[in-house]
Parts: C-alpha cells; sequence; structure tokens
C-alpha cells in the first residue's frame, strides 16, 4: 500500500501542529498554571503523534508519546512545569521538526532515537512527584503483556508445523541469495501474519507489517507478491521470507505490534529442506511446466513488487507545495467560471446575429471584462495566505536568541494576519529572520547601563509589523536599540576602499546607511554566529528584489532602526503603460512610472557627456531607449520628445519613447532560460492580438 | 510481424531542409511544428535568436537555424516552418527551417557516425544516415543549442 499519498498532508499538519506547539509552549512559560493551553498543547502532542503512528513513523510516533505524557502529568495537576522541562520541550520540538524535515526530504524519519529526550521527559515524570509514578507502573504492565503475548505466539509458532511460509517454494536464484546471507552469519526467517478477521484494511495493515519488518530485514519472498497484498488480494494471512541481522522473536514482535493482527508464527528456514524441495520442484518442471510457473510467480511478483517499493523510498517526495484554501474562495471561483462560461455563449450568439449585434457585442465584452477582473482577484486571493506560518516561529527564535545573548528582550508582532502571495510568503522568512537576528545582536545593546543611560527599559523591544499599504504589502522590523553608527559606516566603507574619502563627505547619511545592503559589509566588531558574518544584509537585499519588493532603513543613533521591506501583492499580473519605440511595442510597469512629459528638443543639456532634462527643478537624466533597445527612432529629431519619468528609490531618469498607446493590465510572463540574458528586459508579455510585447524594467536602466 | 519489430528498433527523425542539405532532427524532442508568424524581436541577443512567439499563450524563443549553423539568412517562404523543440534545460525553444520534409526512420546501422571533429560544417551533425539516394545528417540539437557565441562574448 503506498501512504504517500498522505504525506503531504501529514507534512502539512505536522508543521501546523508543531508551529501550534511552539506557540503554546511560550504561553505556557509565561504562565505555567495556565489550563487552557496545557490542554491545547495536550490535544496538539496526542495529535500528532496519532498522524506518526498512522503513517508508519515509529520514532516520532515514541517521542511525541513521551511528550503527550508529561502533559498528561501535568494535566492531572501531577507535575508542574518548570524552565527546565520547557528547554526539554522545545528541544523535543526541534526534534520532531527534524523528523519532518527528513520526511519531506527523504520519505524517511531518520535513525535518530532521541534517547536522551526520552530519558529527560522520564526523569521528570519520576522525580517530579510521587504521582508521577502511576505513569511508569503502567507502562510497564503494557510492556509486561507484550512479552506474554510473544510467549503466546512463540508457542504456537512451536507447534504449527503446517505454517505457511514452510510451503513456500524458492527459486534458485532466491536460495543463492539465502545461502548467501547464511553465510554473512544473517538469519534467514520465514514468517506467516495472520490479520484478524474483523479488520477491514487488511491491506493496510499488512502493509504496515510489511514496513515494520522492512525496518528489520530484507524481505526476499512475500506469498501473495506484494503487489496482491496491496490490492488486498488475500484471505487473511500472507508469509514473508526475510533476511535479517535480528532473530526470529523480533520479528514476530515487530509484526504483532501492528494493531489488528492475529498472529503472526515464524521460524528459520532450513535450507537443506527447503533446496532439496526446490530441486524436487525443478524435477518436477521436466515432467510438467505448472510447478515451475507457480514457482517463478512469487520470484517475478515480488521483483516486481520490490522494485517500486525500493524506488519509491529513495525517489519519493519533494513534497508538493500546497495551499489550504477556504471553501468559500473555491465556490466563488466557480460561479465566476460559470459566469465566464455564459459570457462566451453570449459573445457567440451575439457575433451570429447579424445587424443588431454591434451593440450588444460591446455589451458583451464589458460583462466579460468584468467577470474576467472579478476572477482574476479570486484566484490572486485563493493563491494568498497570512504570513503568520512565517512570522509565527520568531518568538521562539527570540526566546532562544534572548538565553544565547544573554540579553533581555521582547519581540511584538502586529498584522500576522497580513495576506501575500504563497510564493512570496515562502520566500521572506528567511529575510524578516536575519533582520530580526540583526536587531537581537547588534540592535539591542548589551550593556544595560547603557540602556538605562538612554533612558530605556532594562528589556529590549524588537517590533514586527505588516500591513497592506495599496497594492503593496509593507513588514517593518523595528528595534529600540543602538541604531546604526553612520560615522562607524562611513570609516569602514572608507577603510575597506568601497568609497573613497571625497565621496564619503559628499554622501548624506542615508547614503551611507544603505551601504550596508553591499556584499560582505559588516560593521560588527565581533562577529558571532548569530549574525555578522557580513553575508546577512545583501542576501536580505538580493532575496527582497528578486521578489520585486524593495528593502529600506531608517536609523537614528542612539535610538534604534527601522528595516521597511516593501513587497508586491502579486507577481503575476501588472498594470502597465504601453509604448511603442522604433515600431515595436514595449510595456513599462506603471508601478515605475512618476509623471510622463513631453519635452522639446531644446531642453535636453548634456552634463558630463550626458543627456539630461530639468524637470520643475530637479535634473533627469534621460535614456534614449531606442539606443537601449537597438532600434531606429520613428520620431524625427526636430519633433518634441516623449520622456516617461521613472523613479528607483530616490534616483529618477526619463526614459525617451515614440509613442504611448495606453495603459494595460498585463500578464507577466517568462522568456525562459534560453534568452534571459538581457537585462533590460524583464519578460513578456501576451497582448489582446496574440502579439508578444517585451516588459522594460527600468529598475535595471537606472 | 518482422516489419514492426524493424520499425520499433529504429530511431524517427524529421527530415527537414536547410539550405541544399537534409537534417534529421529526433522525433522524440519534437513538440510542434508550426508555420511562420511574427515573431517579436528581443534586443541585445545572439543574431541567430529571431526573438520570441507566442505558442498557445506560452512565450518560446525562436533560432534560426540557418544563421546558427552558419549560412546566410533568406528570406521566409511558404515553406518555411518552424520546429518547437522541448529541452530539459531550457525549455521549449523554436528553431525556423527551410521546410520540413518526412519523418524518416533510420536504424542504428543505417548511421554512419561522425567522430568528433571541431570544424565548422560538421560540428553540429553527430550521425549521417542514407535514405532513398539522400543523405540526412542527423543534428546533435546538445550543440545546435548551446551557445557558444555568448560564451565567448563573456
Amino acid at each position: 500500500m503506498d501512504v504517500s499519498q498522505y504525506l503531504d498532508v501529514f507534512i502539512d499538519e505536522s508543521k501546523e501542529h508543531l508551529q501550534n506547539l511552539n506557540t503554546q509552549i511560550l504561553d505556557l512559560e509565561q504562565e505555567p498554571g495556565n489550563m487552557d493551553t496545557i490542554n491545547e498543547i495536550f490535544r496538539a502532542a496526542h495529535t500528532l503523534k496519532g498522524m506518526a503512528g498512522t503513517m508508519g513513523y515509529k520514532r516520532m510516533q515514541n517521542l511525541t508519546h513521551n511528550m503527550e505524557n508529561v502533559f498528561s502529568e501535568v494535566r492531572n495537576g501531577a507535575a508542574k512545569v518548570n524552565a527546565s522541562v520547557v528547554d526539554v520541550l522545545f528541544q523535543c520540538l526541534d526534534a520532531l521538526d527534524e523528523y519532518v524535515t527528513n520526511i519531506q526530504t527523504t520519505g524517511d524519519e531518520g535513525d535518530n532515537d532521541n534517547e536522551n529526550l526520552i530519558k529527560a521527559f522520564n526523569d521528570f515524570l519520576a522525580g517530579n512527584e510521587p504521582d508521577a509514578d502511576k505513569e511508569a507502573p503502567k507502562a510497564e504492565v503494557e510492556s509486561k503483556d507484550e512479552p506474554a503475548d510473544k510467549q503466546e505466539t512463540e508457542d504456537k509458532s512451536g507447534k504449527d508445523d503446517d505454517a505457511s511460509w514452510k510451503k513456500i517454494k524458492f527459486a534458485e536464484s532466491q536460495l543463492v541469495v539465502m545461502r548467501e546471507a547464511i553465510k554473512e552469519g544473517k538469519n534467514v526467517i520465514g514468517l506467516t501474519v495472520t490479520v484478524q478477521e474483523s479488520c477491514i484494511l487488511k491491506a493496510a495493515r499488512a502493509f504496515l507489517v510489511y514496513k515494520a519488518i522492512e525496518d528489520l530485514g530484507e524481505i526476499i519472498v512475500s506469498n501473495p507478491s506484494a503487489q496482491d497484498i496491496e490490492d488486498e488480494k488475500f484471505d487473511l494471512e500472507f508469509s514473508l521470507i526475510v533476511i535479517s541481522d535480528s532473530d526470529t522473536d523480533k520479528l514476530i514482535t515487530a509484526a504483532t505490534n501492528v494493531s489488528e493482527i492475529e498472529k503472526a508464527i515464524g521460524g528459520y528456514v532450513e535450507l537443506d529442506a527447503s533446496s532439496a524441495e526446490s530441486e524436487k520442484a525443478s524435477e518436477q518442471t521436466e515432467d510438467s511446466n505448472k510447478p515451475a510457473v507457480t514457482d517463478n510467480k512469487p520470484a517475478a511478483s515480488e521483483g516486481a513488487g520490490n522494485a517500486p517499493a525500493k524506488a519509491a523510498d529513495k525517489k519519493k517526495p519533494v513534497v508538493n507545495r500546497t495551499v489550504r484554501v477556504d471553501i468559500e474562495k473555491l465556490d466563488d471561483l466557480m460561479n465566476l467560471v460559470s459566469e465566464l462560461i455564459i459570457a462566451k455563449n453570449s459573445l457567440v450568439s451575439a457575433a451570429t446575429t447579424k445587424g443588431a449585434g454591434s451593440n450588444n457585442v460591446n455589451e458583451q465584452i464589458e460583462y466579460l471584462e468584468s467577470v474576467t477582473t472579478n476572477l482574476h482577484e479570486s484566484v490572486m486571493k485563493v493563491r494568498m495566505v497570512p504570513i503568520e506560518s512565517v512570522v509565527n516561529k520568531f518568538p521562539r527564535m527570540i526566546r532562544d536568541l534572548q538565553k544565547k545573548l544573554n540579553k533581555k528582550m521582547e519581540l511584538y508582532m502586529s498584522g500576522e494576519e497580513t495576506e501575500l502571495d504563497r510564493t512570496v510568503v515562502d520566500e521572506i522568512g528567511d529575510p524578516l529572520m536575519h533582520l530580526l537576528r540583526n536587531s537581537a545582536d547588534h540592535g539591542i545593546e548589551n550593556d544595560v547601563a547603557l540602556r538605562k543611560e538612554r533612558g530605556k527599559p532594562e528589556t529590549g523591544s524588537i517590533w514586527l509589523d505588516a500591513y497592506q499599504d495599496g497594492n503593496n504589502v509593507v513588514i517593518e522590523v523595528r528595534d529600540d536599540g543602538n541604531g546604526i553608527d553612520v560615522a562607524a559606516v562611513r570609516n569602514k566603507a572608507i577603510e575597506r576602499g568601497t568609497i573613497t574619502e571625497e565621496q564619503a563627505a559628499s554622501m548624506s547619511d542615508a547614503e551611507i546607511t544603505n551601504l550596508l545592503f553591499l556584499p560582505s559589509f559588516s560593521t560588527a566588531k565581533q562577529v558571532s554566529d548569530i549574525s555578522g558574518r557580513g553575508v546577512g544584509l545583501d542576501v536580505v537585499k538580493s532575496k527582497i528584489e528578486s521578489l520585486s519588493g524593495e528593502v529600506d532603513v531608517k536609523s537614528v543613533y542612539g535610538e534604534g532602526s527601522k528595516w521597511t521591506i516593501r513587497l508586491p501583492l502579486t507577481l503575476a499580473i501588472i498594470q502597465s503603460l504601453m509604448v511603442v519605440i522604433g515600431g515595436e511595442k514595449y510595456a513599462i510597469p506603471l508601478g515605475n512610472i512618476q509623471t510622463i512629459e513631453s519635452v522639446v528638443p531644446e531642453e535636453i543639456k548634456t552634463v558630463q557627456h550626458k543627456e539630461v532634462i530639468n524637470l520643475r527643478g530637479s535634473v533627469i537624466p534621460i535614456i534614449r531607449l531606442n539606443e537601449v533597445l537597438g532600434c531606429e527612432s520613428t520620431r524625427k529629431p526636430d519633433e518634441d520628445f516623449i520622456v516617461v519619468v521613472v523613479k528607483k528609490g530616490d534616483v529618477q531618469a526619463g526614459l525617451v519613447i515614440d509613442e504611448l498607446t495606453g495603459q494595460q493590465e498585463i500578464v507577466i510572463k517568462s522568456l525562459g532560460k534560453y534568452i534571459n540574458k538581457s537585462k533590460v528586459i524583464s519578460g513578456a508579455t501576451i497582448l489582446g492580438d496574440g502579439e508578444v510585447a517585451l516588459i522594460i524594467d527600468p529598475n535595471a536602466l537606472i | 510481424m518482422n516489419e514492426v519489430k524493424v520499425f520499433s528498433e529504429a530511431t524517427q527523425y524529421i527530415k527537414i531542409a536547410v539550405g541544399e542539405e537534409f537534417y534529421g532532427v529526433d522525433i522524440s524532442v519534437i513538440e510542434n511544428i508550426v508555420r511562420m508568424q511574427r515573431i517579436t524581436r528581443v534586443p541585445n541577443v545572439a543574431a541567430y535568436i529571431k526573438g520570441v512567439i507566442n505558442l498557445r499563450g506560452e512565450i518560446v524563443p525562436i533560432m534560426n537555424l540557418r544563421l546558427k549553423i552558419g549560412l546566410e539568412e533568406i528570406e521566409y517562404t511558404k515553406d518555411t516552418r518552424i520546429i518547437i523543440i522541448k529541452t530539459e534545460n531550457y525549455g521549449k525553444i523554436g528553431l525556423i527551417v527551410d521546410a520540413v520534409k518526412e519523418v524518416v526512420a533510420l536504424e542504428e546501422d543505417q548511421l554512419e557516425k561522425l567522430p568528433y571533429d571541431n570544424t565548422e560544417e560538421n560540428h553540429f551533425v553527430s550521425a549521417v544516415g542514407k535514405v532513398d539516394n539522400t543523405l540526412v545528417s542527423v543534428l546533435d540539437l546538445g550543440v545546435v543549442l548551446y551557445d557558444k557565441q555568448s560564451k565567448e562574448e563573456s
């Protein structure tokens, strides 16, 4: 059976529960006695345990089980939460997170048992209160039960001589494999597992047995074949031949540990006997073909059954990214699609009825337009997820940093519900983390006395605020710490040769501060493992820019700094100005455009061999797009110029174009990797008539 | 029975005409063959890249095979076609060819492998096959698509 179809859901939900646990345990640390929180944690841990169990992740299940025990005691009032157990809990969450990550990348939970954590939990339970002992004996009773079971099954296996596994006949190749294994000192074990009659999901149970056994050894023969078992083409029992380092008991225990398994019997395979049998079988082949066919069947189907399982093991997930969608949003989408179909039909009928049609067609086109606009909005909404999923991990991070850096600080967050495109949300986690770490490490003063002197409370504050601003989402990271020492940055820049002293003298404080975003520029006097290697801010900047966003910093020395990230709501569809240059159509994103001016040729002056215009007091360099794009302008030199003034940050530039055709909503398409070398062109779009127009990226021109 | 077997062992090629010669393109990499259409020029790229087209909502870069293999550009005729090739690394790419002839099946032993030779003429050809007295050179698409020029420039 294949559980991979549930893997996506499992990973998504596990992450959600882990996040929830993180948040709740943070709360618990603040208010150790809050029953609601404890209940919530208990529930989440319990669900997580159940899910891990269902998917057959034993180690993960075991660890959550131990965690759950702790909370069950805490809930009963038998144990009290203290700082040390919270630390262990957090470690435990990290370990669980590691399991989930392993599962996500390799399909397997890995082989870290995290025994130290389990031991820590048990110590906590044992050492806390006499009441806590209750749990321990219970566990013992359970474990006592198990050997009893085992005994029973062993007894049975002893008696049961006609166990089905003994009837399995082997192909020559399998015998060779088994002999090899025995030579290597491994055990060849036969196993017959019987499923309870009442069991509903026989195949699922059999699969779990399969999985459990595969952990211990290699299944070389299965009767019926793995494929048949998966398809539930077996009665109540199935037999396996396993090569394993463990002994029979272990395998039987592993099999019986799966619920709804009635019994498992097994023993060592006596090779000589069975090989004699198979020799007999091969003798028989000469008489008739039948036995040979039955002989080969398990081998062949086993090969077939095993191969995909192995391939699946290795290749498996690299799980698809999913978005959970509110059913209402889907209903909206469905409605709009049906409206779209109606609009299409009306258009068709309007086009076929001649005469009075044209008026009607226009009407229908207007209708179609409103439907598509709504559809666009709805689809965008479906793709939007709250940034909550990313920022929720930060309180925990700040808590850890607080201990590591030995400073007191507090993180205040607002606007977690702000929504962004899923692709963007996935990407902003790292940059935000960099900024927060920066604030914690370099922002908040190390010296408490210095904070007092500056009239600030002992505990440092870091804020993370998110809000929507028009078509953008703004995320701000602020701290009330040291702020940026502009003089230090300036000296460092000169020292590193980034700027010359003359340049430094003419640069404003804001410009100097922005030097921090240059690669390998760190002012931290001491490199710590939290930040200060100079790989932080330039990565932040390039990441944000790759999402078509901007990042900016404002800081007052001694008072704190504020980092502002501005991101577009969505990347795929933008408003743009359509222009013609040298007979070719281009699009310029409206977001970059400031104004459009008509300029007489005489107004163009040259300063340092660069053409500029003086626009209402400010001097703006102009760029002749036809030269950049390598085409002939269709305008005569004495005609007025049309200049589109664009802005990047505080820098302006004028782009000279030939003609304006209007404003249009365009869908951005990639040019593909093959010719993606032209920096000026950020993509292409398809116009109403099917023609392709290229999109100019003004940021690359400035 | 026999014929089927022969057919399945041979690789099928689309026979295209470029200049005086015939070339074969492995049919398994061909996504589509379309008529000439308006190509939007892309600035600052190699001369043999003619631009991009809209192929059912997808932007596909177009290369002129004549220019790429060192022939003169000629005017497009009614026979001119764009062969859309699907590549692993670059997605879809279109090749402008003078004409598309037919599908030919060439078996391994009908093909004569060319030793690797860095001279211009057979640089793009991995093997030569013979079909009804005409020679069909099998294009090595890896080499055709490899952007030597821009590598040199950069």
